[in-house]
């Protein structure tokens, strides 16, 4: 026994003397994770609750799934999780495929200054903050705005775009893809330099032109990034953050335009039911991991490409 | 890219020309409405209201929507506040990262692979909105700018970049500093931080921007307004239209013209200390893209 508890604290002595500094290094990045990751997750748990501040998360009372009952009953249940989908998968399909066009068009640029130029400037908006972009998109869609304005001259009456329900979709998709398709590029361009010269020559070689080319030797060396970051954003596809939704949606509009993460924010921040949408929040952060999941084992199984 | 020189057919180049034109006209779309933003700040704001759609320059040029901007002593607070965030912030948020990236980097340490595990589920999974908001206020961080500092210590991601980049170096260096007697804290911070550096400007611009940026824990967090940063001041001022303490003591329908030119002002004002420095730095941000890109 006594031999034992020597060993245990010898070992203990030599890791220390070895290691001491790196649990040092070690223990604030932990003790980060811990408060400002793993205890929210524990505070999770007032979604089974009837949280008040006063009693604290420990001394309210339990109410089993009585939240979870009350959202799925409820009216919003079924809009906010239409908006975030329709939301989402609008931005799937239309801003997934925008980046990788743009990287095959500027990789097929022969004038290098100009290519560089394009990249320079379409990487720009992506530095702007969503604060101003918002406001912007606000000031372009108003009803004497730069927008609404060249829109009538196609015959579309000028108004104010953001108070009908009906545009807030093409809105949100469209100005996310103006923000993101050249940032979005990068990564599929960096690929792209990193194809072998050789499959070009061969392709060549083997009579095909650049159309051809394009379409058997560029296509498929990007697959393997295309796949991946497609399975990033197909396990995302509950999560439509709230920052750009809470700059740009008004009241009028919540039929097409609230989604999970906004009515978490509304229902939890500015109405204090804080059990409630904790509730909301918890399934939505359980489907989103499910979904992840299950888009990444999918994967696995059929192109052996994976995040993990 | 210069593929083998077999002559262009008909349609190659006709695809050529388009390509051009189509480019051409992306850069113009994305240029344009930030173009716009810039004619219409300078414009005198009488003549703004009466001109509609598309401006190829400002119309007569006037400084008072500027003036109006620096004279209200909420930019001013909003920018210093935005300034402490981003140093303090940033310095925090490199200091933790280099730290989480030495850690994850050890190859040979019992508990390296149960922190990485602990690190990665919160990339997939964490507890939400309000119950993260609860354990700040718990902390009694609310109401302070730490509230924006503390919480954003670590993004996952750029520790991840950080990772990749330590484990890139060779381990014969570290073994032999252990050799001379060096400790951890010797190896990490005289050895391997200078010989990332690239990885470090990356990681320090993607923070620096990520603070100036930001808004929404400023908005759940702090009720004092003179701790707001700059864009809860923009927020004010572009999303909820208050304006009007900018514009008072001009005649009402002047304040709603004026009212209109501050809110580009205001944008050039908060948008162009990073677009000046854009230029010259995108070869680091784009460089952080393609050392993300190498899968950690």
């Amino acid at each position: 026994m006594d031999q034992k508890n020597m060993t245990i604290r010898s070992r203990f002595l030599r890791e220390m003397t070895k290691n001491g500094e790196l649990y040092l290094i070690a223990l604030p990045v932990i003790a980060y994770y811990i408060i400002f990751h793993y205890v929210p997750m524990y505070g999770a748990q007032i979604a089974f609750k009837d949280f008040s501040p006063s009693a604290g998360i420990e001394g309210s009372p339990w109410v089993g799934f009585r939240h979870f009952i009350d959202f799925f009953g409820s009216i919003y249940f079924v809009r906010v999780l239409k908006n975030t989908l329709v939301i989402s998968a609008t931005s799937l399909i239309f801003g997934f495929p925008a980046p990788i066009i743009l990287a095959l068009l500027i990789n097929e640029l022969r004038t290098r200054r100009f290519s560089r130029t394009v990249q320079t400037i379409t990487y720009m908006p992506h530095f702007i903050s969503m604060v101003v972009i918002c406001g912007m998109i606000r000031e372009f869609t108003s009803q004497a705005g730069l927008i609404s304005v060249v829109l009538s001259y196609f015959g579309l009456p000028a108004r104010t775009m953001l108070n009908d329900a009906g545009l807030f979709v093409p809105i949100y998709v469209i100005s996310g893809i103006w923000q993101g398709v050249g940032w979005g590029s990068i990564i599929y361009l960096a690929a792209l330099t990193g194809i072998d010269q050789e499959l070009y020559q061969a392709a060549s070689i083997d009579g095909a032109g650049r159309w051809k080319q394009t379409l058997h030797v560029t296509l498929p060396c990007l697959l393997p990034t295309i796949i991946v970051l497609l399975i990033l954003r197909t396990g995302n596809i509950l999560s439509v953050g709230a920052e750009k939704i809470i700059l740009l949606y008004n009241a009028a509009i919540y039929e097409t335009s609230d989604v999970i993460s906004s009515y978490v924010y509304r229902r939890g921040l500015l109405n204090s039911d804080w059990s409630f949408s904790a509730a909301v929040g918890l399934f939505n952060s359980v489907v989103n991991f499910i979904l992840v999941a299950f888009v990444n084992w999918l994967s696995r199984r059929t192109s052996e490409t994976s995040l993990w | 890219m210069p593929r083998s020189g077999i002559r262009m057919t008909t349609g190659e180049r006709f695809f050529n020309v388009f390509n051009i034109l189509f480019l051409s006209f992306m850069v113009v779309i994305t240029l344009y409405p930030l173009l716009y933003v810039l004619f219409a700040a300078f414009s005198v704001p009488s003549r703004l209201m009466t001109k509609y759609g598309i401006l190829l320059g400002p119309q007569g040029f006037s400084l008072v929507s500027f003036i109006a901007v620096f004279q209200n002593p909420n930019i001013w607070s909003g920018y210093g506040n935005t300034i402490i965030i981003v140093i303090g912030g940033t310095a925090l948020n490199m200091l933790m990262t280099i730290m989480g990236g030495y850690v994850l980097s050890r190859k040979n340490w019992f508990l390296t692979r149960p922190i990485a595990l602990g690190v990665v589920f919160t990339m997939y999974f964490g507890g939400g909105l309000i119950p993260f908001y609860l354990t700040v206020r718990g902390l009694h961080l609310d109401n302070t700018l730490l509230a924006l500092i503390i919480p954003t210590a670590i993004s996952t991601y750029n520790m991840m970049i950080m990772r990749t980049a330590m484990v890139t170096i060779p381990p014969s260096l570290e073994e032999s500093a252990m050799l001379d007697g060096a400790g951890h804290l010797t190896i990490l911070f005289k050895i391997i931080t200078p010989l990332i550096f690239p990885t470090l400007a990356v990681l320090v611009l993607y923070y620096g921007v990520e603070h100036w940026n930001s808004w929404f824990n400023a908005m759940i967090f702090l009720r004092k307004r003179a701790l707001f940063p700059l864009q809860l001041i923009l927020r004010e001022i572009l999303i909820q239209n208050s304006t009007l303490d900018m514009s008072i003591g001009s005649a009402a329908t002047d304040q709603e013209m004026l009212s209109e030119t501050i809110k580009y002002s205001v944008i050039i004002v908060s948008t162009v200390p990073i677009l000046c420095l854009y230029p010259f730095l995108q070869r680091y941000f784009v460089k952080g893209v393609m050392v993300g890109a190498v899968k950690g």
